[in-house]
């Protein structure tokens, strides 16, 4: 009797699974690179972010209760749209000026290259979302743990809105008024990472600690990083033809 | 090498052509001419595997292909006609990330020696944003030279191109041909490749 050979084919890349790391950490470094060759978009992000959080305390009663009710919430949404803001450029530039075909062509598994442009989108406008949300919810006069609790909601949450995006960057690709289709097709799937993320303070202010809420989070981000990149790989190569 | 067997495409629910079939072996070029419009671009995108066929299908080394099929990537060095260069990026760096794309591992040197085939040594360093349309085809040209795949897809390589430029392509192709390559390119310009090497296709506008 011959040995039964394993037959694992997820797609028809299944040749090139031994070249995952560097196609991912190629699309890593290049996006990275690029991005950082255009710092002023960069910036514009951040900066984004910083004035819509920083316009809520300001527009309100500045009245202490109210605004760290207000205050996790607010920095949530602003993470979100300032993520929203990033997205049309994960995949567009690449697909107006040809590179988008050529990773599709590439023989490395399309899959693992957009896993690499969406870690560097992360990277890129996630990460300084997390890094300045301490600094800005001090407005919102949250306390230590709150700030905390704030922080690692959005560190579990943030990648979730990069993989989520991407989805939508790469099933709007080539569409007509595409920024604004992308906003209503990512944002109504980002209500429960906002819900768990936001409400993960809430439960701490109301001493019931976050677990449940980041157990869930973690649950969200482990199905994203898994689904996400087949799905947007599947996205570009429609969005190709 | 390359089999089409009685390929039709299609742009957007028009028929523009059908009942395409050829075989190109191994050191032979076959130039695809035809009308704007009439589908070179389509048939290219076809055989490359970007694009499904409305009918028939495409053969690589007697296995027929599906669209973005493991072994044509392998295959294939695709120029389509936009470039695939970064603006950020200078020219030797695009074509560093090119090539390491499309999973050749070539040395620095190598790719300085190629940009200066193609006359781009002096800006090498240059970010690809001040280069001109006939530069950045150069880039191109230097990308296939060293990717060394056996088969290219051109679609309309000589664009944009200066004199000289069309004559280094050329120079090139025949090289490619002469170790063992095959090529299928779309042209709108004659291409001098010696006698034999080259087989001619040229799509119709289509009745319907």
């Amino acid at each position: 009797m011959r040995a039964l050979t394993p037959v694992i084919t997820l797609e028809a890349d299944a040749p090139a699974t031994g070249a995952v790391v560097p196609a991912f950490a190629w699309a890593l470094a290049r996006d990275i690179r690029i991005a950082f060759r255009s710092r002023a978009e960069l910036g514009v992000q951040v900066l984004f972010y910083v004035i819509v959080v920083t316009l809520f305390p300001l527009s309100t009663v500045p009245e202490r209760s109210l605004l760290a009710t207000l205050g996790p919430g607010v920095l949530w949404v602003a993470a979100l749209l300032a993520s929203l803001l990033s997205l049309p450029r994960l995949f567009a530039a690449d697909f107006a000026d040809g590179t988008l075909e050529q990773m599709a062509l590439s023989p490395w598994p399309l899959p693992a290259i957009v896993s690499g442009k969406i870690a560097a989108h992360w990277l890129t406008s996630g990460l300084p979302v997390v890094v300045l949300a301490p600094l800005l919810g001090m407005q919102y006069a949250l306390d230590m743990t709150a700030l905390w609790t704030l922080t690692l909601g959005l560190l579990l949450g943030t990648p979730i809105l990069s993989l989520l995006g991407a989805i939508g960057a790469a099933l709007t690709l080539g569409l007509r008024g595409s920024g604004a289709l992308l906003a209503l097709l990512v944002l109504p799937l980002t209500v429960p990472v906002l819900i768990f993320g936001a409400g993960a303070v809430d439960a701490v202010r109301a001493g019931l600690g976050a677990g449940a809420n980041f157990s869930l989070l973690a649950a969200g981000l482990l199905i994203a990083l898994v689904g996400a990149p087949l799905a947007a790989a599947a996205a570009v190569r429609i969005a190709l033809d | 090498m390359l089999e089409a067997h009685d390929l039709a495409g299609e742009r957007g629910h028009a028929r523009l052509f059908f009942n395409v079939a050829f075989r190109v072996e191994p050191g032979r070029a076959l130039a695809v001419t035809g009308a704007n419009g009439s589908g070179k671009t389509t048939l290219l995108r076809i055989l490359a595997g970007l694009t499904a066929p409305a009918e028939g299908s495409v053969h690589l080394d007697g296995a027929p292909m599906k669209p973005f099929d493991a072994r044509l990537r392998e295959a294939v060095a695709f120029g389509g006609h936009l470039p695939a260069l970064k603006d950020e990026l200078s020219a030797i760096e695009n074509l560093e990330s090119l090539t390491a794309l499309a999973g050749a591992r070539v040395s620095r040197a190598e790719l300085a020696e190629a940009l200066d085939r193609v006359a781009l040594s002096r800006r090498q360093m240059l970010p690809a944003r001040v280069l001109s349309q006939g530069q950045r085809r150069r880039i191109g040209l230097a990308r296939l030279r060293v990717l060394r795949k056996p088969l290219w897809i051109l679609d309309e390589p000589a664009t944009a191109l200066d004199q000289e430029g069309t004559a280094l392509f050329g120079a090139m192709l025949v090289e490619h041909l002469e170790g063992g390559g095959a090529a299928v390119v779309a042209t709108h310009q004659p291409i001098d490749l010696p006698p034999g090497r080259m087989a001619m296709l040229a799509i119709e506008a289509c009745a319907r």
